[in-house]
């Protein structure tokens, strides 16, 4: 019914639109085209200084309305690079916005239909288009130079120290795994995979460093001041690997792992502190299009002192060990991860809405 | 035709021009309804068919937009007349995760290809070429006649993969594999995505045939004394298209043909490693690389960018020239400038994949290469600026979308600095800010600029004018509202808020824009329906409005308005007229303007002189 009220409220307000325009047209033919066309000339004139001018006030109160919704603190060293680069970039290009709307629809006004103006004939000038080839090429100069010194830092090679994680995305969540005791990833094969038996990654248990891989769906551990690094994989479509508040993003493509690494500065716990939010948490979000749960494809990454991160390690049981329990027990533990780590995408869905 | 029948006698000339007419179609072979309006060879007809079925592909693509904002502003509400009209894709009233990526999907593809590439480029391409050039018709009627039947076909195809079981494609516009590759990864991957590459490829076909015969007409059918130093700017505009297009859609089609072997022929271009948890099962398909379809896909897929708004830049040019009385500053410049960003549009493409993994140095070589093309855009935007400086403004509804064009070009570009910008593009790639970016620079520019077109060359594809108080609605709603939808977005982008997310509660770092996710919506609702407006105007106007009375309503100097008021197949009577100067000879020496018809005379003073 209210969906019939909407539509034909739609209507009316079309029909009354167009008997006004159509009015609109016989009164111009009554008052000669001329005078009509002056007069349209000035309203729109008029309008074009007024849409400059409210244009730039609500430039600014959009400004105040969302300044406090976006960009907290960076909490990764990268992160405050970002930042830096970003506020360069919009000053500059803040400061060409400015004068170019206002002299776009400040010559608009200025320079409407008047029968005593003649239009100045000045079809090229040589030195106005050299001025302005070279300040803007100079101002990306600028950006450029800024731009690619950050990005080849950020870009560059992790330190040695860092510690490596691998994450895995898939349809729809994610997989980390760590090197275990001895600090190398075990080879693993896509074709090994098998869900029934907690494989998720298709770890090569006749690897012995695979043995002590640890493989964990429930979210990703780090150290705070240390440097990380993450071995990206997809195990099906394109997915990405998005840390916001970190400022990093890097694309996960099955059979082509990427890298990438920072230093996260701040842990969990001193983020729930700086952001007033007791529930606050690192959000892995997955930024490439990767199918119809590809919204709630969600992770956390906790960031933590040391010693809490190695209370953590301790209490993780590597994949092998899940995966190959022995033989007595067999029957009981597998169940409940079981159901786990097949969940469908509409479980999936729901816990993170219900999150 | 003389000048100074041109100038002072308009309506004798009509009355001549009439008994020519009748004459003409005497001894000429007979129009039956099929010829003149289905299977034209007409140039202008052509042109018309494209832009009406760019018309109902622009209004489809936009009630998607609203149907997926709908979805965007009101997550929790459910709307149960959508269940009545699309049935389980809006299950119990709400939009189904499938369904909004495949509205998404959709409304990408439609708009970029079938209304601002063909209904853009196709229509003014084909009613202005020959008509500015001063010849009769395309170099290759026929052939022009088959671009719009592929175009038609694709069209059908696209129309059809909606109406499958299992969902038009879904995989977004780009279409990356192997999510568009496997349907047992989406259901869009099915039936649909075939429907699609197929649509695609004959698209392709119908913009190859269109594109050679537009670069043909222009460098060969020119006519006396029109040196290409002497064409409008459009046709400048529309030429670089056309080589643009011609040089890139091949790529795109050779990523669809392997795409299409991989899903069906068992090839492993773009596979390699998947295991999939619908179907619990591995696949054969190793060593591919999905990063290829994207270098393929972006090969094309950047120089598309300005195949669409390249031609807006031409006819805004035209336009505010004509309205300003005064010639485009800087004719060489633009021109130059245009060249330059037609070569730099084949070296940019990669800056679409600065988080795909891409070699850090060869990101920076794109770096370099993007942020180059904002100098060429940079001096087009002062040349523009320098034109409506000291001119005679009149505000016509063209004009208006003329000044609207820059002022969203200015906006949206300076935001491409910040995506061209690797650095920034690592926090910003695939969030709104990306989408407020293209929405404003190519989205909304371009339709500005066609808009300008439109109302600026409406009396001479028709002979009557549209209303203007509609016009002027439209253009200031229009104008607002897109300001009021895309500005917010960029601080959803700095926020960091993803693409093609259909619901934010799950996410503690991006739900905290409900409010304006619901303002954004209603906006958009609210310009959907004055772009219904205009969609209106411009169907009765072609029946109901003003006769247009003189040859040259707006005093123009270019040679499409020394046709008759309504040109037959051939477009003008007798000669073709010769051509003795460039096209923007207003103001000169005191004279309101001066048609490229007439002599240089020998008191006049030297081209170029101010």
């Amino acid at each position: 019914m209210s969906t019939l009220l909407i539509i034909a409220i739609l209507l009316l307000g079309f029909i009354v639109v167009f008997q006004i325009a159509k009015a609109s047209e016989y009164v111009s033919v009554l008052k000669g085209e001329k005078k009509t066309f002056e007069q349209n000339n000035k309203i729109n004139g008029f309008l074009l200084l007024a849409f400059l001018i409210l244009g730039l006030i609500g430039v600014y109160w959009c400004n105040e309305l969302f300044k406090g919704k976006i960009l907290g603190e960076a909490a990764s060293d990268h992160g405050e690079k970002i930042d830096t680069m970003l506020y360069i970039t919009i000053a500059i290009t803040g400061v060409v916005f400015i004068i170019t709307q206002i002299l776009l629809f400040w010559f608009s006004y200025k320079y409407q239909y008047s029968e005593k103006r003649k239009p100045y004939y000045f079809p090229h000038d040589n030195k106005l288009e050299i001025i302005w080839t070279v300040v803007p090429a100079i101002a990306l100069t600028v950006l450029v130079g800024f731009g690619l010194f950050y990005w080849f830092k950020i870009t560059g090679d992790a330190p040695k120290e860092a510690n490596v994680i691998e994450i895995t995305g898939k349809q729809f969540g994610w997989i980390y795994r760590y090197p275990g005791k001895d600090k190398v990833f075990g080879k693993k094969y896509y074709k090994n995979i098998n869900e029934g038996q907690l494989n998720q990654l298709g770890l090569l248990w006749e690897d012995r460093a695979a043995q002590d891989d640890i493989v964990t769906n429930e979210a990703m551990y780090m150290i705070v001041g240390r440097p990380v690094k993450l071995v990206i994989n997809s195990r099906d479509v394109v997915h990405d690997v998005g840390l916001v508040h970190f400022r990093m993003k890097m694309d996960a493509v099955p059979g082509t792992p990427t890298t990438m690494w920072f230093t996260p500065k701040y842990t969990t716990a001193q983020m729930k502190e700086k952001t007033g939010n007791p529930d606050f948490e690192y959000e892995i979000s997955c930024d490439q299009m990767c199918g119809k749960g590809h919204y709630s494809m969600k992770g956390i990454v906790k960031v933590v002192e040391p010693a809490e991160y190695l209370l953590w390690l301790a209490k993780q049981k590597p994949n092998y060990v899940m995966s190959n329990p022995p033989a007595e027990t067999a029957p009981a533990t597998p169940a409940a991860p079981a159901s786990d780590s097949t969940v469908t995408a509409a479980t999936e869905i729901k816990k993170t809405l219900s999150n | 035709m003389s000048q100074e029948v041109n100038l002072h006698g308009q309506s004798e000339v009509i009355t001549t021009h009439e008994v020519h007419h009748d004459e003409h179609h005497g001894h000429h072979h007979k129009e039956t309804f099929i010829t003149k309006y289905i299977f034209s060879q007409d140039h202008k007809m052509i042109a018309k068919q494209f832009l009406v079925t760019g018309i109902i592909w622009a209004i489809i693509g936009g009630l998607f937009s609203v149907l997926f904002r709908l979805q965007l502003g009101y997550p929790n509400e459910s709307f149960p007349f959508l269940e009545t009209i699309l049935g389980k894709w809006a299950a119990g009233g709400k939009i189904q995760p499938e369904f909004y990526y495949a509205l998404i999907t959709m409304h990408g593809t439609v708009l970029v290809f079938f209304v601002l590439t063909a209904g853009l480029s196709g229509t003014f391409s084909n009613f202005l070429i020959p008509l500015q050039v001063g010849a009769r018709d395309m170099a290759s009627p026929f052939m022009n006649m088959l671009s719009y039947w592929f175009f038609f076909a694709a069209s059908v195809l696209m129309v059809s993969s909606l109406f499958v079981q299992t969902g038009p494609a879904s995989g977004g516009w780009t279409s990356y594999p192997p999510l568009s590759a496997l349907g047992d990864a989406s259901e869009g991957s099915k039936i649909g995505m075939d429907l699609w590459l197929i649509s695609m490829a004959l698209f392709v076909v119908n913009s190859l045939l269109g594109s050679l015969n537009y670069i043909s007409t222009i460098l060969n059918m020119r006519t006396k004394g029109m040196s290409m130093t002497r064409v409008p700017l459009t046709i400048w505009a529309l030429f670089f298209t056309a080589v643009l297009g011609v040089l890139s859609f091949p790529v795109l089609l050779s990523g669809f043909i392997l795409l299409l072997f991989d899903r069906h022929a068992g090839t492993s271009f773009y596979l390699s490693d998947i295991f999939l948890a619908s179907t619990q099962k591995a696949l054969p398909n190793e060593g591919g690389s999905a990063i290829l379809y994207q270098h393929l896909f972006w090969f094309l897929g950047h120089p598309e960018v300005y195949i669409i708004i390249l031609p807006t830049m031409g006819l805004v040019s035209d336009v505010m020239s004509a309205n300003a009385r005064k010639p485009i500053f800087g004719y060489m410049a633009m021109v130059a400038s245009m060249f330059a960003i037609c070569v730099l549009a084949f070296l940019v493409w990669a800056h679409h994949m600065f988080v795909t993994g891409l070699n850090p140095f060869l990101g920076s070589v794109f770096v370099l290469l993007t942020l180059l093309i904002a100098v060429p855009s940079a001096i087009k935007v002062f040349n523009w600026l320098t034109t409506l400086w000291r001119g005679n403004l009149r505000f016509t509804p063209g004009m208006l979308f003329a000044i609207g064009f820059v002022s969203m070009f200015i906006s949206g570009g300076l935001t491409g600095i910040f995506l061209g910008n690797s650095t920034l593009d690592i926090h910003l790639h695939d969030t709104y800010f990306v989408i407020a970016h293209f929405h404003i620079v190519m989205g909304v520019s371009a339709f500005f600029g066609m808009f300008a077109g439109l109302y600026h060359w409406f009396p001479k594809m028709f002979g009557r004018y549209m209303n203007n108080t509609l016009a002027y609605i439209h253009f200031w709603i229009t104008l607002v509202g897109a300001y009021l939808i895309f500005w917010p977005m960029h601080y959803q982008g700095f926020a960091g808020v993803p693409r093609r997310y259909l619901d934010f509660s799950g996410w503690a770092s991006f739900n905290q824009f409900e409010g304006l996710n619901r303002f954004i919506s209603i906006v958009t609702i609210v310009v959907f329906a004055i772009q219904l407006l205009f969609v209106f105007n411009f169907f009765y106007s072609m029946f109901k409005g003003r006769r247009v009375t003189t040859q040259n309503p707006w005093q123009a100097t270019t040679l499409e308005w020394t046709t008759p008021i309504n040109p037959g197949h051939g477009n003008w009577e007798g000669e073709i007229p010769e051509v003795h100067r460039w096209a923007y000879d207003y103001g000169k020496d005191g004279r309101d303007f001066i048609p490229q018809t007439e002599p240089v005379s020998k008191t006049e003073s030297p081209e170029g002189a101010h």
